[in-house]
């Protein structure tokens, strides 16, 4: 009944929904890893079928039918590290932010650097 | 910054299980091709090595083992090996990337088996490069820009 | 080597790119040089490229000696070679002339500067000359990750304008991808000549349509197509002057290209009306982008929404479909990026002069008449004045327009040229007309700044009279057989 497609479906608008709602921008953060994975979730449920194998050679007998798809792992292993690298620069640049204007509230941050502009010191 | 920590049976656990961990990374590397693991895996492991040290004997401890210039670098050399290794496949008359072609004195299946393990050894350089500098970037307390 | 020029444009500048750290441990100042020869070489690769499939037709070059279908394609045919030279070439020009300016901001760190900057031009060129949906995405990616580095390296407000285009970027690829794997889910296949020819197949199930609108709205947000700009204006305005030197002219055209590619080669979705509503997308965002620019009074977020609006005319463009209309488009790509490389560059020279970002600060005129001269040419292609480029993308995208019936649209493309009207005109005025700066410091911008500037300018001029050559050789038969 394709159950495993609605809690990817559940997890993106999760993820979508805590990215534009929440104002603290750590909570977006996460929001957008929940996001990605919810996608990475969507491919690899594209991979499954049933009473499939893992998709590693060994001996003589190789019948692709009996292996599960391994190209939509191989992807994923991509996305993840994508996924890696962009919580990394959000979280670098988090870090930043915190340090040079003591608030991860948006709202406050949005204040603090509209009084900055105004009066560059 | 990241204290030493206090306890002895945290530093002895790290002081044991750091080569070991290490070891395993260089396991999973090399048997990327026949189970679960590779290039990017063993690198999160080695990386994390570094950071566990750290955690147990205090940030400065990495400044000793690492220097973060020559981290950087030799992250970048890491990728560089990748993309080298892609063009010696072009050296060898094949298009980037392809390693049956690369000027090794071995059958074609087993120069792909090479160039596979040339282009992981590659990544995990890189990957645990990134995790220390990441690890040590964003640990310091820095004063705004 | 000549077997090897479809992978060149990406491989020099990944080269490149790794080999600044290496060469930064040795020198902190040979990393300029290095990046401007590597730009220079990737660019020489890419008209190399443009003439090679000029001659002898479409190249296809199989990565790792897999054949397509299974292994992954880099494909260079009149349409990529030529978005590959704009790329290139404008990345060298904006490298060597934001050299004094990278090195008045990030003195000793420069690097680490130009190791992003070519891991973004690497991307920006892989995504072109892919021929494989799913490494356009992980280019797009490497492209997207070094942008947001770029962006955030500014501090300060540049952190939290970073942080915003980090998410919106994000839902934007993620969105990309998700329209791939519902195509793929639909043929079983990511090459995009395979795809291009069992999709008609498949176009009964409701996939087709969920993945034609997640990988429409995905590179729509990359492109920068209003409403779905909101990063925009933020990243520009409050990165560094070399960064939005770099990104501005370039980052977004690679998202068009692969918009065109998906839309007209790939997909090409009959009785959706997916072209139309492009049209009128690209229509809004003319007139909204224009208006918007009118009234600021940060330079640089004016030429940010002005960017807005002319991405507008890219998706008009791509929307109607009809030959002149297509070649419209793809010439506006060239001359846009020419243009908007050159204003920036203008406005890096003002920032490194000590001139504030305001418009009311910016005269640069007096003291400094080359690069407010420039200025002024970039300014007045914007607006489409003949001879410059500007005008030729125009004229022929309002070709389109009319050929296919859309008097409207011919309307919006006529109202985005007043819409430039004003608000270049004061942009010209505060470079003429502004305040005086103060009497002392050097009487020009540097020479490598004013260097490329010049060939900027030069090159809008250029390819607007050159124009008919270009359309004929080059972007005609990228437009052919796919037109309407």
């Amino acid at each position: 009944m394709n159950y495993p497609y609605w809690v990817a479906v559940g997890l993106l608008m999760l993820g979508l929904y805590t990215m534009i709602a929440h104002r603290n921008l750590l909570k977006k953060a996460v929001g957008m890893t929940i996001f990605q994975t919810a996608i990475i979730l969507f491919f690899l449920l594209l991979a499954v079928k049933r009473d499939a194998s893992l998709p590693i050679v060994s001996g003589a007998d190789v019948d692709p039918a009996r292996f599960m798809n391994p190209l939509p792992h191989a992807l994923m292993l991509t996305a993840i590290v994508v996924m890696v690298a962009t919580s990394g620069v959000a979280l670098a640049i988090l870090i930043r932010l915190y340090a040079r204007y003591g608030s991860l509230e948006e709202d406050v941050i949005a204040e603090r650097v509209a009084s900055d502009e105004a009066d560059p010191a | 910054m990241i204290e030493r920590h206090a306890s002895v049976v945290v530093q002895t656990f790290v002081r044991v299980l750091t080569p070991l961990a290490q070891l395993f990374a260089l396991y999973v590397l090399a048997f990327g091709h026949y189970s679960p693991g590779g290039g990017f895996q063993a690198g999160v492991i080695l990386g994390a090595t570094y950071i566990l040290l750290a955690l147990a004997f205090g940030r400065d401890i990495l400044d000793r083992k690492v220097n973060q210039p020559v981290c950087v670098a030799l992250g970048a050399a890491g990728v560089l090996l990748y993309a080298l290794t892609g063009v010696a496949g072009m050296a060898g008359g094949g298009t980037f990337l392809d390693y049956s072609r690369l000027p090794l004195p071995v059958t074609p299946v087993r120069a792909r088996y090479f160039g596979i393990l040339f282009i992981e050894t590659g990544v995990t350089l890189g990957v645990a490069a990134t995790l220390i500098i990441l690890f040590c970037r964003l640990g310091e307390q820095e004063s705004n820009r | 080597m000549r077997a090897h020029l479809p992978i060149l444009p990406v491989l020099l500048p990944l080269v490149g790119a790794l080999l600044q750290p290496l060469v930064g441990l040795a020198s902190r100042h040979a990393a300029w040089p290095l990046a401007v020869a590597t730009a220079a070489a990737t660019a020489a690769a890419g008209i190399a490229g443009l003439l090679d499939v000029l001659a002898r037709g479409t190249r296809r070059y199989s990565v790792g000696g897999w054949a397509p279908p299974w292994g992954i394609e880099v494909v260079l045919d009149p349409l990529s070679a030529f978005t590959v030279c704009v790329i290139a070439v404008v990345a060298t020009l904006t490298l060597l002339a934001g050299g004094p300016s990278a090195r008045a901001t990030y003195e000793g760190e420069e690097p680490t500067y130009y190791s992003l900057t070519l891991l973004l031009v690497a991307g920006l060129l892989g995504m072109v000359v892919s021929g494989d949906l799913f490494n356009v995405f992980v280019f797009l990616e490497v492209a997207s990750i070094s942008s947001y580095a770029l962006v955030a390296s500014g501090g300060g407000p540049a952190l939290a304008a970073a942080f915003r285009y980090v998410v919106l970027g994000t839902i934007g690829a993620s969105f990309y991808l998700l329209g791939v794997g519902c195509l793929y889910a639909l043929t079983g296949t990511l090459n995009m000549a395979d795809l291009a020819a069992r999709l008609p197949a498949a176009t009964g199930s409701p996939l087709f349509g969920g993945g034609i609108v997640f990988m429409v709205v995905g590179l729509a947000v990359k492109m920068g197509l209003f409403p779905l700009h909101g990063w925009l204006p933020d990243a520009y305005t409050r990165a560094p002057a070399p960064v939005a030197a770099v990104m501005a002219p370039v980052a977004t055209k690679a998202a068009a290209y692969v918009l065109a590619r998906v839309l007209l080669y790939v997909i090409r979705p009959e009785g959706l009306p997916v072209g139309t509503t492009l049209a009128w997308v690209g229509a809004a965002a003319i007139v909204a982008g224009g208006a918007l620019a009118a009234t600021q009074v940060d330079a640089r977020r004016l030429l940010a929404y002005s960017s807005v609006s002319q991405m507008g005319y890219i998706a008009l463009g791509l929307g109607l479909g009809v030959q002149d209309a297509l070649v419209g488009a793809y010439l506006h790509i060239l001359a846009h990026a020419l243009m908007k490389a050159a204003l920036f560059v203008a406005l890096a020279a003002a920032v490194l002069d000590g001139r504030g970002p305001t418009l009311r600060a910016l005269r640069l005129g007096s003291r400094m008449p080359i690069t407010g001269a420039c200025a002024v040419v970039a300014a007045l292609s914007m607006i489409g004045v003949p001879p410059a480029a500007g005008f030729f993308s125009k004229w022929y995208l309002l070709q389109g327009a009319l050929a296919a019936g859309q008097p409207i649209l011919a309307g919006a493309i006529l109202g985005g040229s007043l819409l430039a009207v004003v608000y270049m005109y004061r942009f010209t005025e505060a470079v003429w007309f502004g305040e005086p700066r103060a009497a002392g410091g050097p009487p020009e911008a540097p020479m490598p700044l004013l260097v490329g500037l010049v060939a900027l300018a030069v090159a809008s001029v250029a390819v607007g009279l050159g124009n008919a050559a270009l359309v004929s050789n080059v972007l005609g038969p990228a437009a052919a057989g796919v037109g309407r």
